[in-house]
């Protein structure tokens, strides 16, 4: 059986509230499918204010084309999110008395969609040196693409336009401005909203060329209140992606824990991040997943199926895709390989923006935890015997391996293992 | 007192020679690398590495018969281990033996043109496209790089030659800073591009090998220059990763010009000195020195019969511009 976790979600524009409201800038989930200088970059996010309050900012390297602009699908990101999520594993242990046995895993699926958007307008100029380069309503989004010759000029144009600008943004929009960036502003169209019917708010895609294999997340932290969680899933042709002015760390993996943690593996997950990014003193990025598109082993849920990779703007597939043996859950093998980074970041310790590169390297990786049912039969055949005086030892090892990677304490982990332990024997005597 | 005698006579053969600081140093990161930053390279690949280094240099020096010595090879062979990732043993084995046999291959006038490490991996980047650099394998840890500084420190001093590393590191933060105050970016920015563990182990163990750097002093301004503002085109003009490498192994390439303009004495490992035109040629025969020293004595002798003894810091260009 298998278990996905909850996603620890968060993003790299910032909110801009357009009344006063507070807003919490927590969890961003971005696709990023990169070849050669081509980006297409899909943008998702937990807002979950009234969605007139809704606004993002994002530096993009040129003046989009309405063509380069769509509007994504929800259940897009969450298959991305679903395939590649920290899985837990279950294998229960057979009897010492018998042959060894084979071993259990599941599988779950996942859905897809699609996107669309709307009309254009022309641009136009301003005295504080923005221009409006271009101007459309894509799905349920009005989108400026702005460009500006200074900051403050930019701060003031979006003041007087609505858009509640946090203090300090000036000074980082600045240096987006001098490198010729131009400004991808959305907000959200309420009469579009109510007659396109959607209640949450869609993912944003948008495309562009560009040699720059980065992310811009300093807007990000202008209104944080706190550290921020952001997944990147980036999609390539050749290999797993890696940051090079962060270090790029694998979590921890295949590690045999208590079975208890079943019950709380999203609690277990959480604890383990934060644990590992306080070792790596929150200045490292994270590999949860590094895996061929192809496959999966054991899958959390189906590999995303060519349609469904062409609407993430996977542009490399062949037109007419061969279809894999019947009944395999695996796509055809398209060179997709699927890299997920997670980053908790703040302003002291990332202060630049996430730059990436892609690697050679297609070693497939995930984040694995095993749980161990001990086996709870009634022989007592001389391998039975060893195998019972081997569990306590083991239960211990499962212990403190937990305690390490989560930073719980040990003698609640042992609480709740014993607690664990004796409710599955009452239950195994029960059903003896 | 004979064991102290033997004891302190084996610490200054120890000491005696650079190379041993740098061995034990690259020696320090790997281990360091390997158990506390999760380097991207099992234990057996090193190995692998290490010996392909040193069988290559053995059999090189067979054929080119010169005298065999590790020292060099486990240098190349350990920087390789730090920098080089792949998912192959082959490749593994290949970008070995390339960087070894580069340096006996790829001469010119008795001087091996490009850093062999450097050479080795930007040739295996352009030949397979299965190998790759983690920049950012190092973290930006303040301490560490604290740290790889005053060890590189130690090294670079010790080669007498520390004029090119600290005019590499002066050009590049110079720019780097330069293009933050152009853009108005936080001076956190450039800082944190700057305690790039890759950085200082480039700037201190890479370009800092004085057998591939220009022979006189003003000529190694000029590379240093050079290499920091191809690295610092390449990163933030181009935006492309391992600016450093791709930077040095082109600058490499204008050495054997720069030496033209500029001359210098070629650098001797047990007698570091920092590349004056010697009054005569005596040092150059040492007994017992890298096989290098006699082709260096021949290159020497064949420039001095072309061209006239010149004085240091003079030179060529000097004459070239006044004509």
């Amino acid at each position: 059986m298998v278990w996905s976790a909850q996603a620890l979600v968060a993003f790299c524009g910032f909110y801009v509230a357009k009344v006063d409201a507070r807003l919490f800038n927590q969890a961003s989930q971005v696709v990023l499918v990169r070849d050669g200088d081509r980006t297409i970059l899909t943008m998702s996010n937990d807002f979950r204010g009234e969605p007139k309050e809704f606004a993002m900012v994002v530096p993009v390297p040129s003046v989009l084309r309405r063509d380069q602009i769509q509007v994504s699908d929800r259940d897009l990101l969450e298959h991305v999110d679903a395939y590649s999520a920290p899985r837990l594993v279950e294998y229960f242990d057979p009897n010492p008395c018998q042959a060894p046995r084979g071993r259990g895993a599941g599988a779950a699926g996942g859905g897809g969609g699609g996107g669309r958007g709307g009309g254009a307008a022309p641009a136009a100029e301003n005295s504080l040196g923005v221009k409006i380069e271009a101007q459309y309503t894509v799905g349920e989004y009005d989108i400026l693409i702005l460009s500006a010759v200074e900051s403050t000029g930019l701060e003031t144009w979006l003041r007087q336009n609505g858009y509640r600008i946090p203090r300090g943004a000036a000074d980082v929009l600045a240096s987006y401005i001098m490198q010729n960036m131009k400004f991808f502003v959305a907000r959200v169209n309420l009469e579009q909203q109510s007659r396109l019917g959607f209640t949450s708010l869609r993912p944003i895609r948008v495309e562009f060329d560009s040699p720059k294999f980065m992310l811009p997340i300093r807007l990000g932290m202008v209104n944080a209140d706190g550290p921020q969680e952001l997944l990147v899933y980036t999609v390539t042709r050749q290999g797993r992606v890696e940051t090079t002015n962060y270090r790029t760390v694998k979590l921890p993996t295949g590690m045999d824990i208590p079975p208890f943690v079943r019950g709380r593996f999203g609690e277990f997950y959480k604890a383990m991040f934060s644990e590992q990014a306080k070792r790596a003193e929150n200045r490292a990025v994270f590999t949860e997943y590094a895996w061929d598109m192809g496959f999966c082993d054991p899958c959390a849920a189906n590999p995303l199926s060519p349609d469904e990779l062409r609407k993430l703007g996977v542009f490399w597939l062949a037109d007419t895709p061969a279809a894999g043996p019947r009944g395999q859950l695996a796509a055809p093998r398209q060179q997709v390989f699927l890299t997920r980074l997670h980053v908790r970041y703040d302003n002291a310790h990332f202060p630049e923006d996430l730059v990436f590169q892609q690697t050679a390297d297609r070693q497939n990786y995930q984040g694995r935890y095993v749980l161990r049912y001990p086996w709870n039969g009634g022989d007592s055949c001389a391998a039975a015997v060893t195998y019972r005086q081997g569990l306590p030892a083991r239960y211990e090892r499962e212990a403190q391996q937990l305690a390490d990677l989560t930073g719980w304490n040990i003698g609640d982990i042992r609480r709740w293992n014993t607690d664990d332990i004796r409710r599955r024997m009452g239950i195994a005597e029960l059903v003896r | 007192m004979a064991t102290r005698g033997t004891t302190g006579s084996a610490f200054r053969r120890l000491t005696a020679d650079p190379r041993h600081y740098q061995i034990a140093i690259l020696g320090g990161l790997l281990v360091y690398g390997l158990a506390a930053l999760d380097f991207d390279i099992t234990g057996v690949r090193a190995a692998a590495t290490l010996v392909t280094a040193l069988l290559t240099q053995a059999l090189c020096s067979t054929l080119w018969k010169t005298r065999f010595d590790p020292r060099s090879a486990l240098i190349s062979g350990l920087s390789l281990c730090l920098l080089l990732r792949t998912n192959s043993m082959k490749w593994v084995v290949v970008a070995a033996v390339v960087t070894i046999a580069s340096k006996f291959i790829l001469r010119f006038r008795g001087k091996h043109i490009f850093n062999p490490t450097n050479f080795g991996i930007v040739a295996m980047m352009l030949a397979t496209g299965e190998v790759w650099v983690s920049p950012g394998q190092w973290g930006n840890f303040a301490f560490f790089g604290f740290l790889m500084a005053c060890l590189g420190g130690v090294v670079v001093n010790r080669a007498a030659r520390s004029d090119v590393t600290i005019a590499f590191i002066v050009a590049y933060m110079a720019l780097v800073f330069g293009r933050s105050i152009y853009l108005y970016e936080p001076m956190t920015i450039p800082i944190h591009r700057l305690e790039s563990g890759a950085l200082l182990l480039f700037t201190f163990f890479m370009i800092s090998d004085p057998r591939t750097t220009p022979d006189s002093r003003a000529g190694r301004m000029i590379f240093a220059a050079l290499v920091a503002w191809g690295a610092w085109h390449i990163t933030f003009r181009m935006f492309r990763t391992n600016g450093l490498l791709w930077a040095l192994a082109l600058a490499a390439i204008t050495v054997p010009v720069i030496d033209w303009l500029l001359p210098g004495s070629r650098y001797n490992w047990s007698r570091p000195d920092i590349g004056h035109s010697p009054a005569a040629p005596d040092h150059l025969g040492h007994e017992g020195g890298t096989p290098n020293e006699t082709e260096a004595l021949g290159a020497y002798l064949t420039r001095n019969r072309s061209h006239g003894l010149v004085r240091p810091g003079s030179g060529r260009l000097l004459r070239l511009l006044r004509s």
